[in-house]
């Protein structure tokens, strides 16, 4: 394979598919809504409609409005390729929500003039409108499983780029340049993690792909796998060549059969067209990729604990240094980033990084993606520039609260904190999410409106801790344990204010004596329902047994 | 070898590279509590006792597994880290069955030692109670989890120094335990040589020696009568 043959693939790809094409999610979230029965009779239809020579029904990625699937969209193919079609195009976008099996033939039939029942959806919603999609631009217009539909719109080219026009070191300072920073949670800057593993002395290097995504309420990472996984694989070999590895992994956690049922088809499509494997577009380098299946546990999303169960024991996290930059997978220099992460790769080298600069705020570039969930009325995955305000995104986009108002907005997961309805202004980006006392952590973003009550939000979080935690420090396996019993003696109105003062204080112990990320911020959700909800807190202390006297004061 | 120079409470120190903040401190005299640590096996930085400050990082650095940077001003005894280890000690004794009183390491437990070196005399955090099992099945030792603090000495010593990996550890967060073999009673388990190091290595009485128990003490009841024969008759015969 070479660019001629690259060109030739997209090219002829282009000239197969019909005019109109009508997508149809079939990611796990649109599926348990039986989309693939819509999809079946939308196939149908099209063969009882005569149409098949100008339509063809495909079925695609996750579309982002997950909370009214199944989703079908009728998109004109040429705008695919060329956004100038769409004001020529023959239909204009027809986008149907909760569509069910029945409604399938109508659908179709609508094409040929007559009538549809099923509920349209308006694209020019906030929701779909205020979206700047890069990681997502092809989630939901592509077959993820059908490794032609990339190529056609341009995929592997930037890998091609970065082969042939870059060397490792322009590749690891266009990355550096783009300001991407990590999007697993912590914000590393990802250029100089890059950088790290470049400057490694040769030798062996590996390169992993964090998708061990376990946040209750984030499936940001899921949806990327499902919808363009050959996004994915490509920004990984793109990182490969950069940092001079040559083999890498994606953990994929067993919860995400579909995603890994398509990883699996994507590599064995890539080696098949010689874009994986060995000598890569004919040149000298190799680049092979191998899933790892994750055994569900939380922990192994901490990239030491994920390296240890690559490498098949449990999954325990170390202390660091050393880092996995310098010494990680079997003791060689490795580069982990999050799936989110390396969806970034392709398009900054694609468009290069002054464009990817030019999104976001100056210190968080680029776009996130969210999974909006919770008392909301819009649910579903967003992906937004950076620096938007939290008000945008969940009243705008979200529709807010139906019946209510928002009292918070959990981030971070059971990292993260509950911000107060009153910093809703915050803009979303890496340093103004901590200095409020949560984090952008891997994108799950939850509302909870009036009759949320902020102790129990903590305890659930705390009890998921506790679960999860992989007992080897003393203060993530004991304390949680006891944070949870202390905040469900708050439930239970049995607490008292000696308990509060020793709340405060364990939380600070464990958050800065644990070994890992997770005990250290296993505390978060409990610190900041704390500082901004201390209130409830208080109301939910036990009654005094006895009333307490009024002492004379003596003279 | 090149030498990096630091301070310590106070202390300067000069060491060679490499060298970590506890070997630093514990060549000058200078004590860092420690449980999970033990000379000749790696460490894992897992109790958390060790931890201590840096001046210029916000971040406490496990003491047995950070190596010695030129420069660092390291703080051991702040009240800060005294109550955290405290905290620790606390933890450890609320989460277990630790009773002195029937063990039988009392007064030669490096636990019990701990919660003195710390000022624990009682833990503010209710005690747990867990229910957990006694394994004696093996010819020579016994182990007893409620003893068990998860320091993971027995499994380090047992991989790294006699190679048989008998141990390791099972389940995870609070449910965690020390397992056999693959979680087969310990006298089951073929890879285990009997060489006693997990019971030498055991800061408590989790792992121990047949015949040393309080409960299985056997007492020599004719030497009573020994005594009162050689205080009454004047006759020293057994």
């Amino acid at each position: 394979m070479d660019l001629a043959n690259l060109i030739d693939v997209a090219t002829a790809e282009q000239m197969r598919q019909k005019p109109l094409r009508v997508n149809c999610c079939t990611s796990t979230g649109c599926r348990a809504a039986r989309s693939l029965e819509v999809m079946q009779n939308l196939e149908a239809a099209v063969e009882a409609e005569g149409l098949t020579d100008r339509v063809e029904v495909v079925g695609v990625g996750c579309m982002g409005f997950c909370g009214l699937g199944p989703l079908v969209q009728v998109e004109p193919s040429a705008t695919l390729y060329d956004e100038s079609h769409r004001s020529t195009a023959l239909v204009e976008d027809l986008f149907y929500e909760g569509v069910k099996p029945a409604e399938a033939t109508s659908i179709i039939g609508a094409l040929n003039g007559g009538v549809t029942t099923a509920l349209k959806g308006d694209l020019q919603h906030p929701f779909f409108a205020r979206q700047k999609k890069v990681v997502r631009e092809y989630s939901g217009r592509i077959d993820p499983e059908r490794i032609e539909e990339y190529i056609a719109v341009g995929g592997y080219r930037a890998l091609y780029k970065a082969l042939f026009e870059m060397t490792p070191e322009e590749v690891v300072a266009e990355i550096t340049k783009s300001g991407l920073r990590g999007r697993g949670g912590g914000g590393y800057p990802t250029g100089l993690k890059w950088a790290t593993v470049a400057k490694m002395p040769a030798g062996q290097k590996y390169v992993i792909c964090n998708g061990d995504e376990g946040d209750p309420g984030a499936f940001m990472d899921r949806s990327v796998l499902e919808s363009d996984p050959h996004l994915i694989l490509e920004g990984m070999a793109i990182a490969g060549y950069a940092v001079g590895a040559n083999h890498g992994f994606i953990y994929v956690r067993a919860e995400y059969p579909l995603a890994i049922q398509r990883l699996q088809k994507a590599i064995q499509q890539a080696k098949k067209y010689g874009l994986l494997g060995t000598q890569i577009f004919d040149s000298h380098w190799d680049f092979k990729i191998d899933i790892r299946i994750g055994a569900g546990a939380f922990v192994c999303g901490e990239e030491t604990a994920l390296i240890q169960s690559v490498e098949g024991g449990r999954g325990n996290p170390r202390p660091r240094p050393p880092y996995p930059a310098q010494s990680g997978l079997w003791q060689c220099p490795t580069l982990i980033n999050n799936v989110e992460t390396f969806g970034n790769i392709t398009p900054i080298v694609r468009n290069g990084s002054d464009w990817y600069a030019g999104i976001g705020t100056e210190k968080s570039k680029g776009t996130k993606i969210f999974a909006l969930t919770g008392k909301i009325r819009n649910n579903g995955l967003i992906e937004v520039p950076m620096g938007i305000t939290l008000r945008e995104i969940v009243e705008e986009m979200g529709g807010g609260v139906p019946d209510g108002t928002v009292k918070a907005v959990q981030t971070g997961g059971p990292s993260g904190g509950c911000i107060p309805a009153t910093l809703l202004d915050t803009p979303v980006a890496y340093d103004s999410l901590v200095e409020i006392g949560s984090m952008m952590g891997s994108g799950g973003m939850v509302v909870m409106d009036e009759s949320t009550s902020m102790v129990e939000v903590a305890h659930f979080y705390m009890e998921f801790c506790r679960e999860e935690s992989c007992g080897k420090c003393i203060p993530c396996r004991a304390g949680t344990v006891q944070l949870h019993e202390l905040l469900t003696r708050f439930l239970k109105k049995q607490a008292t204010k000696a308990d509060l003062e020793k709340l405060e204080s364990l939380c600070q112990m464990v958050k800065e004596t644990s070994l890992c990320g997770l005990g250290m911020s296993a505390p978060n959700p409990v610190l900041s329902t704390l500082r901004y909800f201390h209130e409830e807190y208080e109301a939910l202390l036990q009654a005094p047994i006895y009333a307490v006297p009024a002492y004379a004061v003596p003279d | 070898m090149s030498v990096k120079t630091l301070e310590i409470d106070g202390k300067a120190i000069a060491i060679e590279e490499g060298a970590t903040i506890l070997q630093a401190a514990k060549e000058n005299g200078i004590s860092i509590p420690t449980l999970c640590h033990l000379d000749g096996v790696s460490d894992v930085g897992a109790c958390r006792l060790c931890l201590v400050e840096m001046e210029g990082s916000n971040k406490l650095l496990p003491a047995c597994v950070t190596e010695v940077a030129e420069g660092m001003i390291l703080h051991t005894k702040t009240p800060k880290l005294q109550n955290y280890q405290r905290m620790t000690v606390e933890l450890l004794f609320a989460e277990g069955n630790h009773v002195c009183a029937v063990c039988v390491a009392n007064g030669n437990c490096e636990l019990q030692d701990m919660a003195i070196t710390v000022g624990m005399d009682h833990s503010r955090f209710p005690y747990r109670f867990p229910d957990r099992p006694v394994d004696v099945s093996h010819e020579q030792f016994g182990i007893d989890h409620n003893r068990c603090i998860l320091c993971t000495r027995c499994v380090r010593v047992c991989d790294e120094i006699e190679g048989a990996h008998v141990w390791d550890i099972a389940q995870r967060g609070e449910h965690c335990f020390i397992v056999s073999g693959l979680h087969q009673p310990w006298g089951e388990v073929d890879a285990c040589t009997s060489c006693g190091k997990c019971v030498d290595a055991c800061p408590t009485g989790a792992i121990f020696r047949k015949g040393s128990t309080t409960g299985e003490k056997e007492r020599d009841r004719a030497k009573l009568e020994f005594l009162v024969t050689a205080r009454e008759k004047r006759q020293w015969t057994r």
